[in-house]
Parts: C-alpha cells; sequence; structure tokens
C-alpha cells in the first residue's frame, strides 16, 4: 500500500484531569493507547502515521503532574513540569544548577515550553533509518540499516549495540542519573519508584523501548533527593547547531571535593549508546584522587575501553574521551580579552 | 534625476548612501511591510474558494523504478475520495515559443509533474483528491501501487566507475549539444580503473570529461610559478529549504484558469503555466502576491502547479495542494554538489600565474545544470588566472532534481578555489588580504575563454579592490591577524573571501499610470518573494517624476491586474534589470506630462517640469497637478491614455497597456540603454572562528560583507541581501546537507532537525556590512543587484577561517563539523573521504 506522510490519523482524544484517571486510561486501553506529554516527541509519529494509536491520552490537563515541589529529602519535580519551568525555578538553579543547565540545552525555547521532563526522559529513539519507518529490529523487523558498512550511522553508538545501534538523545536524562534522581512511576499494581539509571532500556532487555514504562505504566514525578545538592557540577552538550539539535553527546556529572580531591562523584554520558551510560568504573577509578587535568586525562581514557565505533562515528571516541576529561578536571579557559 | 558628479579620485572611494538623492539611498518602509509583519499577507495556502478540494501526493518509495500497475478501487469507493490524477493524464513535454519568437524544442528528458518512471526517491507518481487531508491519507494508504525496481546510482563519481549502474536507461553523464540545440543528451560513460588510482592518495580521479575550455599558456605559468598546489575538494548538495513550500489552490472560472501559488515572477509564470498546461496564456490567471522564499528554486514557480490545476479540471471544482515539508524537501531542489581538482600556480608574491580545474558535477536525477560551467566562469573572473583549463562532467545521479541556487556554480567555485589561496599564502608566507588584492579583479575585467570572435567577455565595471581594502579596514584585519592565536583549549582564526556573481539583466519594461486622483501607480510583474527589490525598484522612478513617495502606489502580485513584462527575480538581475525598466519609463511618463501640459496649457513640453506631481513652466507659471494631466490624457486618448501603445514595449506589456486604457496617463517604456559588458556584483567577506580542539565545536565570532554593486538603493534591504545570503554561504560551511543511504538510494534527513539549516544562533550576533555606492557606469541609475554574490563569501571566509585556526590538513569538503575537527586535528591529516557525500 501507499504511504503517505504529514497528516495525522484519527484517534479518540482522552484528556483526564487526574493521574488516577489517567492511569487507569493507560490501563484500560494498554498498547492501544498512546501518552502525550507535551508532544514534541509524540507529534513526529504521529504525523508520519508510523505510529496509528486508537487513543490518544493527553496528560495536559493533569494539573497534579505540574510543578515543582520542595520536599524533605530534596526536590520531586512532576512529569509534565515543562523544561522552561525548571530552567527558571530558584530551588534547582540554586541547588541542582547541573539540571537546570542540561534542560537550557533542550532543543529550541518553543520547544523548552511545551516540552515537559518526563517527556524529555521518555522520549524514542532519533536513529533516521527508525524514524523514517524502516523495518528495522527496533520497529519489529530483523535488520538494522544503521550498521552496515554504508548506512549512515555518524550520530550512533559507540558502546551498547546489541542489533540496534540508536542512542538514548535525552540531555536531562545523564543530569538526573548524575543526581542520583528517583523516578515515580504509577502503574496498575500500584506506586513504584526506580533508580534514574534504570528507567532506560537497552536493546538486550527490549529493542522496542528505551524505558521501563509498560502499556498501563505512567511516570508521574521525578525526585531528586538532597545529596548532591550544591556539589560542584558539570555539563557540557556538544552538538551541530547551537540551537535546535539534538547531542553529538552530551556529559553531566556531580561531584563532592574535599582537600582538592575526589570524595565522591557520579558521572553519566549520554547519546553513546541506546541508553544513558553512568560511568561507574570512571567513579570509581577517581575516587580520591585529585579534582585536575591529571584525573581528568586518565579518567577520559577509561570511559572510552571497549568503544566499538561505526563507519562515520570514530569521532565520539575522543569526544567522549575529552568530555569525560573536562567533567573531572575542568576546561582551560581561555585568557584572551579581545 | 540629479546626478553624483565625481571626479576620478572620488569615485574610487565609498560614497555615502543617498548622496544626491531624494528617495535613492534612504532607508524607507515597503508597501508589503505592514501586511508582513501583521499577518496579513497572503501566501498560496491561504486563499480559499467555495467547494474546494484538497489533493495530497503519493512519492516514489524508491530511487529509480517503473510504475507498473495502480488499483486504486479501494480509495475510489471511500466516501469524500472525489478522484485521482495519474502520470498519464498530466500533459507531456512541449515545445515553445518564448518571447523573442524562437521555438524552443522540448526536452524529453525533463521532468513531468507525475511521473510513471521515478528518478528518485520522493518523486510524485500520483495525487489523490478528496474533501480533507485526511481522506486524502486514508485513500493513500488504501492504493496498491506495483513497482518495478530499476538500476540506480546516487554517486556521481560511483557512477564513473568500471562497471557501475547508471542513473537512467539511456546513460549517465550529460554531454553538450552543439548550439542552438537546448536538448539533452545522455552518454554512457565509464572512466578506467586507472583513472580511479588517483583516489587511493586522496585525489580526486581525472578521466574523460566532455565540456573542455582553455585560455592562456597553462604550461608556462605552472613552469614559472614558485608553488604549485594541486587540491581536492567537495561541495555539498544542498536544498533550497524554502519556507513557503510549492503550494498551490487551482480553480476553473468562465474557461480561464487561476491559479495561486509562489512565483520569483508573476508575469514570467504565465508562460510557464500555459506551456506546462498545454493550454493558451491569455486563459491564465495567476496570483502570488507573497511567496516565502524562492533562491533559485521557483523561477516560473514549480512543475507540481500542474497538478492541482488538472485534479482542478477533472472534478470541476477547486483544489488546494498543500505541500508538506518532507515533500518541500523531495519537491524543493537543490544545489548541485561539485567534487574537484584544482592546481594552481602561484607566483611569490601570490599571483596565480596558472589555474587548472576539474569538476565532476551532480546533476541529479533530470537534465543538466549550468553549475560546472558557472564555477569554471566565476573562477576566472575573480582570481583573474592568465592561464587557466577548465574540464567538467556532469554525471546524472537518482538524487533530488537540481536547480539553479543562489549563485550556481559561483558559490560552489568560491568554496573549492579559496581554501587553495589560503593555503598558498601560508606557503609563501604572504598575507592572506594582500594575496587577494594581487588577484582581484578591476575595472572591465575580463573572464572565461575567448568567444567565437575571439574575443573574451568582460564586466562593467569592478570596485573589488576598494571594497576589499575598506572591509579589511572595517574588520580591523591586521589587529586581528596580530591577536593571540591560542589560548586553553581554543583556537581562533580569521579568513577572508572574495565573491562576485551575476549582478543584472536588461530589456524589460516599465508601466505606470498618472491617474485622475493625483496617484502615482506603479504596476509591476516582479515575484514578491521577500527581498524587497519589487518595490525598491520604483524608487527610481518616483525620483525621476520627482514624486513624493507617499503618492506612489505599487500593484503586483495578480495578472489579471495588467502588469508588464518584467525581470524574473533571479539572477540577481531585479534591482539593475527594473531600475533601467523604471528609469525608462519614468522619462516616458515625465514627456508625457510635459506634451499633456503643453497642448492643454500652451507652449513646449521642453519649457515644462515635472516635480511634487505637478507639471509645470519653469521657473514658475503655468501648471497642472497630475491629476489635471490624468484627466487630460484620458481625453487626449491615443498614446496618452493606453489607446495606443509603445511600440518597443514586449507583447505581455502591450496587452497589459491596453487593459489600462482610459485609466489615466498610460506610460509604458522598455529599456533599451546601451550597456557595454556583463553585469557582476563583488563582495570582500571577512570572518573570525573560534574553535574548541577538545570537542571539534566551533563558533563563528563575527563577520563583514563589504560590497561593490554600484548605487545603493535600499540600504536595509541591501544590508539584508548581503547577510543574509551570506548566512546561506555559511550555511554550506557549517552544515547544511543531504544524507542518503546509498545501498537503498534512500534520503534518512528529511527534517529540518536532521539536514540542519542553520538557525539564527549560529551566526554571529552582529554581523556587520557596508558597500562602496560607486555607480556603475553602465546602467543609468548605477545599480547592481546583490542577491546571489555574498552567498560564496559567506561559506569560504568561514572555510579559510577554520583553516587559518586550525592548518591546512582537517577538511577537503564541506560542510566542516565537530566530527571533521575533531578527527583530522588529531590525525593532523583529513580523516573524512573527500568524495564521499551525503554522511
Amino acid at each position: 500500500m501507499a504511504v503517505i506522510r504529514d497528516v495525522m490519523p484519527a484517534f479518540d482524544l482522552l484528556q483526564p484531569a487526574s493521574a488516577v484517571d489517567a492511569q487507569k486510561l493507560l490501563e484500560t486501553y494498554g498498547e492501544d493507547a498512546w501518552v502525550m506529554a507535551g508532544g514534541m516527541d509524540s507529534f513526529d509519529w504521529l504525523k508520519d502515521r508510523i505510529k496509528k494509536p486508537q487513543v490518544l491520552v493527553d496528560l495536559s490537563g493533569v494539573d497534579e503532574l505540574k510543578g515543582i515541589r520542595t520536599s524533605g529529602d530534596g526536590v520531586e519535580i512532576g512529569a509534565m513540569t515543562t523544561l522552561t519551568e525548571i530552567a527558571k525555578d530558584p530551588t534547582i538553579r540554586k541547588n541542582y544548577g547541573l539540571l537546570a543547565e542540561a534542560v537550557e540545552h533542550v532543543a529550541s525555547p518553543q520547544i523548552r515550553n511545551q516540552g515537559t521532563l518526563g517527556g524529555n526522559v521518555s522520549q524514542d529513539a532519533r536513529c533516521w533509518y527508525y524514524r523514517g519507518g524502516w523495518p528495522c529490529y527496533r520497529a519489529g523487523g530483523n535488520e538494522c540499516f544503521a550498521d552496515t558498512p554504508v548506512g549512515r550511522n555518524r550520530e550512533h553508538a559507540i558502546f551498547g549495540a546489541n542489533r540496534c545501534v540508536a542512542v538514548n538523545p535525552s540531555d536531562s536524562a545523564p543530569a538526573l542519573i548524575a543526581l542520583d534522581a528517583k523516578f515515580v512511576i504509577q502503574t496498575p499494581k500500584g506506586e513504584r519508584v526506580v533508580d534514574a539509571e534504570d528507567y532506560f532500556l537497552g536493546p538486550e532487555v527490549d529493542i522496542t523501548r528505551l524505558h521501563i514504562l509498560k502499556p498501563g505504566d505512567l511516570l508521574t514525578a521525578i525526585r531528586i533527593p538532597s545529596t548532591w545538592a550544591g556539589a560542584n557540577f558539570y555539563f557540557e552538550k556538544v552538538r551541530d547547531r547551537n540551537v535546535w539539535d539534538f547531542p553529538l553527546m552530551n556529559v553531566a556529572s556531580a561531584m563532592k571535593v574535599s582537600g582538592g580531591n575526589i570524595e565522591d562523584i557520579r558521572i553519566a554520558v549520554n547519546a553513546v549508546a541506546p541508553r544513558p551510560m553512568r560511568l561507574t568504573a570512571v567513579e570509581a577509578a577517581v575516587r580520591g584522587r585529585p579534582a585536575n587535568a591529571t584525573t581528568g586525562e586518565m579518567a577520559g581514557k577509561l570511559a572510552v575501553q571497549g568503544a566499538i565505533p561505526l563507519q562515520f562515528n570514530a569521532y565520539k571516541i575522543p569526544l567522549m574521551r575529552n568530555l569525560v576529561k573536562r567533567a573531572i578536571g575542568g576546561v582551560q579557559e581561555t585568557t584572551w580579552t579581545s | 534625476m540629479p546626478a553624483v558628479e565625481l571626479t576620478k579620485a572620488e569615485s574610487l572611494k565609498p560614497i555615502p548612501f543617498g548622496t544626491g538623492y531624494k528617495l535613492i539611498g534612504h532607508d524607507f518602509s515597503t508597501n508589503d511591510l505592514v501586511a508582513k509583519v501583521t499577518g496579513a499577507s497572503r501566501y498560496a495556502e491561504d486563499f480559499r474558494a467555495e467547494g474546494m478540494l484538497f489533493c495530497r501526493l503519493v512519492l516514489s518509495p524508491m530511487p529509480h523504478a517503473r510504475v507498473k500497475r495502480i488499483n486504486a478501487d479501494k480509495a475510489l469507493a471511500m466516501p469524500g475520495v472525489k478522484g485521482i490524477l495519474t502520470p498519464s493524464e498530466v500533459p507531456g513535454h512541449a515545445n515553445y515559443v518564448n518571447d523573442n519568437g524562437t521555438m524552443i524544442k522540448a526536452d524529453r528528458f525533463s521532468e513531468l509533474a507525475l511521473a510513471d518512471e521515478p528518478m528518485y526517491q520522493g518523486e510524485p507518481i500520483l495525487a489523490v483528491a478528496a474533501v480533507d487531508e485526511l481522506t486524502c491519507a486514508e485513500a493513500i494508504e488504501k492504493i496498491e501501487i506495483e513497482m518495478e525496481p530499476l538500476p540506480f546510482n546516487t554517486d556521481p563519481l560511483d557512477s564513473l566507475r568500471p562497471g557501475s549502474a547508471n542513473a537512467r536507461e539511456e546513460g549517465n553523464v550529460w554531454v553538450p549539444n552543439p548550439p542552438p540545440s537546448r536538448e539533452s543528451q545522455l552518454a554512457a560513460v565509464k572512466w578506467t580503473d586507472e583513472d580511479f588510482a588517483a583516489e587511493r592518495e586522496g585525489k580526486l580521479p581525472m578521466g574523460h570529461a566532455p565540456e573542455e575550455w582553455s585560455y592562456g599558456d597553462l604550461d608556462a605559468g605552472f613552469k614559472n610559478a614558485a608553488l604549485v598546489l594541486d587540491e581536492t575538494f567537495s561541495t555539498e548538495d544542498v536544498s533550497h529549504q524554502c519556507l513557503e513550500p510549492r503550494t498551490t489552490m487551482a480553480f476553473w472560472q468562465n474557461g480561464k484558469l487561476y491559479l495561486y501559488t509562489g512565483t520569483q515572477s508573476t508575469m514570467q509564470t504565465v508562460p510557464a503555466i500555459a506551456r506546462w498546461m498545454h493550454m493558451p496564456e491569455d486563459k491564465v490567471v495567476f496570483i502570488s502576491e507573497y511567496t516565502g522564499g524562492g533562491f533559485g528554486s521557483k523561477i516560473t514557480g514549480a512543475l507540481t502547479l500542474v497538478i492541482p490545476a488538472l485534479l482542478s479540471k477533472k472534478l470541476n471544482a477547486p483544489v488546494m495542494m498543500r505541500v508538506s515539508r518532507e515533500e518541500e524537501h523531495f519537491i524543493g531542489r537543490a544545489r548541485p554538489g561539485i567534487r574537484a581538482r584544482t592546481k594552481v600556480g602561484f607566483a611569490k608574491d601570490g599571483r596565480i600565474t596558472a589555474l587548472d580545474m576539474f569538476l565532476v558535477s551532480d546533476a541529479g536525477s533530470y537534465g543538466s545544470n549550468g553549475d560546472g560551467g558557472a564555477c569554471g566562469q566565476i573562477t576566472s573572473l575573480l582570481y583573474q588566472p592568465p592561464a587557466m583549463r577548465w574540464r567538467n562532467i556532469t554525471v546524472a545521479t537518482n538524487t533530488l532534481p537540481r536547480s539553479a541556487q543562489s549563485a550556481p556554480g559561483g558559490m560552489q567555485a568560491i568554496a573549492i578555489i579559496e581554501p587553495i589561496l589560503s593555503k598558498a599564502a601560508r606557503k609563501l608566507g604572504v598575507d592572506q588580504v594582500a594575496l587577494r588584492r594581487v588577484n582581484c579583479p578591476e575595472g572591465k575585467a575580463q573572464y572565461g575563454p575567448p568567444g567565437p570572435g575571439g574575443k573574451r567577455a568582460y564586466v562593467t565595471s569592478c570596485y573589488l579592490k576598494q571594497a576589499l581594502d575598506e572591509g579589511a579596514k572595517q574588520f580591523n584585519w591586521s589587529a586581528r591577524v596580530a591577536r593571540p592565536k591560542q589560548s586553553g583549549t581554543k583556537v581562533r582564526g580569521v579568513g577572508v573571501a572574495l565573491s562576485c556573481y551575476h549582478g543584472g539583466t536588461t530589456g524589460f519594461d516599465g508601466l505606470i499610470v498618472i491617474t485622475p486622483e493625483n496617484r502615482v501607480r506603479v504596476y509591476t510583474g516582479i515575484g514578491n518573494l521577500g527581498t524587497e527589490a519589487f518595490v525598491d525598484v520604483h524608487r527610481a522612478a518616483a525620483e525621476i517624476l520627482n514624486a513624493p513617495w507617499s503618492a506612489v502606489d505599487i500593484v503586483w502580485g495578480d495578472t489579471s491586474k495588467n502588469l508588464p513584462y518584467s525581470c524574473h527575480s533571479g539572477g540577481s538581475q531585479t534591482i539593475h534589470a527594473m531600475t533601467r525598466a523604471g528609469h525608462a519609463v519614468a522619462l516616458e511618463c515625465a514627456q508625457r506630462l510635459k506634451e499633456v501640459a503643453a497642448k492643454s496649457l500652451g507652449g513646449q513640453p521642453v519649457d515644462y517640469e515635472v516635480a511634487n506631481l505637478r507639471v509645470a513652466r519653469k521657473g514658475g507659471g503655468a501648471g497642472m497637478s497630475f491629476a489635471e494631466a490624468a484627466k487630460a490624457a484620458i481625453k487626449l486618448g491615443g498614446i496618452y491614455d493606453g489607446h495606443d501603445v509603445n511600440p518597443a514595449v514586449n507583447m505581455y506589456t502591450k496587452h497589459s497597456v491596453a487593459g489600462h486604457a482610459g485609466e489615466g496617463l498610460v506610460a509604458s517604456a522598455t529599456d533599451n540603454y546601451p550597456h557595454d559588458g556583463d553585469s557582476f556584483s563583488f563582495l570582500a567577506c571577512f570572518a573570525e572562528v573560534e574553535t574548541d580542539v577538545e570537542t571539534g565545536k566551533y563558533h563563528i565570532t563575527d563577520y563583514m560583507g563589504y560590497a561593490d554593486v554600484g548605487t545603493v538603493i535600499h540600504p536595509a534591504a541591501l544590508g539584508g541581501q548581503v547577510l543574509g545570503r551570506s548566512v546561506l554561504g555559511m550555511a554550506h560551511a557549517i552544515g547544511q546537507k543531504w544524507v542518503i543511504d546509498p545501498q537503498y538510494g534512500i534520503t534518512v534527513a528529511e527534517r529540518f532537525y536532521t539536514n540542519k539549516p542553520p538557525t539564527i544562533l549560529d551566526v554571529p550576533v552582529d554581523m556587520k556590512w557596508n558597500a562602496l555606492n560607486i555607480p556603475d557606469p553602465e546602467t543609468p541609475v548605477g545599480a547592481r543587484g546583490c542577491g546571489e554574490p555574498p552567498v560564496g563569501g559567506g561559506c569560504a571566509a568561514i572555510t579559510n577561517a577554520l583553516a587559518e585556526a586550525l592548518g591546512d590538513n582537517i577538511f577537503q569538503r564541506v560542510p566542516v563539523n565537530a566530527d571533521t575537527i575533531l578527527t583530522s586535528y588529531e590525525a593532523g591529516r583529513p580523516m573524512q573521504n573527500p568524495f564521499l557525500a551525503h554522511i
């Protein structure tokens, strides 16, 4: 049958007003339902007619999923809170500036005004073959079109490939992992809270999803404990364009430094693998060492061990090495004045 | 019009804008501005008609195939589906007679609106009309299309390899036909393995090339050179990406086709529609008030406009064809990428002694293109090599159809040659500006090979050296060069590039009606594609009539309003061509006003002068308002009110004058001013970049374009052109691209976020521009166009600054991105295959 894009298919629009109702609707319709937060990922799929859900559960009317609340131990961010709100929030900026900086690097101001934190961490892969409707592994087929001798894979994975070489494109995900955030999920069986790094899935577990949400599940909030409040943070995103671009790579670290030495650290990199990579080996290797360029150099080299480049993405190895180095040892700033 | 009297020395210095003029050179708000900023402007998609249907396209999923069978029964049975249009219902190729009376024979290889043998993925093969777009889409998904895959090739160099597939069954290389034929000719050309041996050394192979010209003593030039460089460089295919896609609405009324779409020429689109539809021109009414960008891809609208027109006729209802962003990527045209190998000899001071250029041009899926040819011509003009050879092979591929894109061929020439000049300057120890200065064209600079009469073509005027000097001063070139280059992980570099392209044509018409309401009504057939030139040019007419701008009305965008024969806004010709036409018609109008006054008030026409909406005796005395003169003209009739027409004007203008007969004093004239040389505009472009060598990420931190475009008509609009088109050039340098999987021949980057046109944050916040404002001596207003000339400089100033920062061994192709820099900077040599495109 012929194919056409850019016309959204018909579906029933369901607009719950509470999280309980939203979760119930998702449970009722199961795989026939599409949950939509800000719509920045959803509209692509829908307009391209690659996804044709029976019902669309629009969360925009669920006020309890919006907003930033301080709790006894940190903050809780509703999954429907926009990225702009998070970037501007005084508490986030003061104590968890890593997240503020990460979300400020997402896409463009217009998209950040509409896009939500829940949507940003739950968005699907941006592999152009997959998004283009090619029948790849992730789409239920039995081939990866990006991982061929001539496949266009400049933006794909150097770690964690397992049939699929797509990467997780989220900018906020590595920051949330570095901050040891917890993701709150309402499931048909009740509330479930998982560590940020456990929210994401690799293709070895499920090749059709980047996260653990199953039909009937609803991500309601993300909690950031105070453990890392006010730590030394580093976030950097490298992208082709200065705005409205997914990362070629990003890095986020939270570091506690005492007497010039690294007391503790959490560091994650994204857009290098199908899921955001927490670099636990690097964390272990640098604990107790001076927070300086030498340690950064060592960390960078350690971080890229085991990387397997594809035809057009070997640059990601020096890039990851250098970003990890900078996340730990800092950037050698310029001194010129004019 | 007040003339600017200049001494010889003064003529070589910048002149303040507007000197000696009341209107020319002064900023103003164009007539369409309020509508644009308030949203009142109506583009094709904004029009509606009673009972309007929508149509959507079915695009080929394969890069080359034959449509064997279409079964639309299920689709046609759906409620709301009104009909389909198949390739067999589209009129075929047709001969036509141009407005000079020359028969142009149809090109059998050219494109039709729907294809039964699609030559590229995304080519329209079917259209469906229904009551709404959702019904169209659901119907399309019920249509069975059986297609037979055919051999394809998406890479021009690969197409020349022994045993490789050809893009078309007839061959893979476009070869020139001897003039006057305009028919295309295809041949099967394969190079040998020996030809391809150079590839292993990173050099472009140079097998047989069917096109060649040369002049001067090439061997002696290389023999006498202090430095000879042999460089390979590739430019990328870049889509036009007009913000307004080629959406079209059409309906029929009383046997006439009313058609709404974007165009670069209101008047010249009418014959194109008539030719594509196989119908008389006088049965076409074309409406195009606003167009959201063309850049050469909408010279006379777009071929696909026939689809809603044909469906409308077939279904007896208005039809709107909205073109989506993805569809626009496929049918919206693109600039051809060129793979080049250029050998250049330099004297010790950097003067070029010889230049040998070999090009492999990608023609895409339909027809040849002139980019390779223009690449040679612009190289010859802009760098003035005393000896030059140009060879070119234009290869058909199963990729998107190409068309002219701002500075076609010229942009590629500058992108290819400038890095060689920069490298030479570093090797010779010559300042980059100084090296360009010794190679700069000036005066009536010659270019290209000798013509049939043995003479070389030449330009009307060139003051590029002055622009280079003034630009270097304003950019603080010397101070920037002297600054530290590296600090921390950042390196910075400054770059300069020369730039030029065609700046005008001649021979078009002007049409003015002085109305009994005391208005100066100027009619124009120029397309309003966003540059403001369609209004700016009429400042020349108002200046001559000494009329306040507030009394001037501009009528445009609807051929039922009887518009004159005007240039299309392509080739940067509008400002030049239409200020000439405006000048001519204003003089004609002033003369007729004086004649009317003399007939009404006595005396001779020469006794009268025109000013402030009055025609009155010189030095005071009897006179009449324009309104009174208009009424008198109507009474006089004949040549004065349009019942007779100036016999020199084009046939379209004659029809339009007849349409205005009796409305007032109707004046028409054609531009037949003498013109010695070809009009080109020039720029010196400067840029600074800052690169982080640990990430490969770079920023353009500053940019300036200094223009030699003759008289400045509208400074704000010119600034928009200089910087806007520079940004188009920057796009080529910093990231805009195609991504095609060659195994399947399928594009995978048809969205903005994947093919990456630059954003406002990718260019410097405070870019600067300036212009010499020295009049061109070969045109009465002295103005030349500036749409295309900045593009090449905008690209090459960036790449030159990058090379200055990072060294010569980083890139051999554009765009240059973080991955290019990161891998090559560490390795100390270019790590990316220079021939491999579409990554």
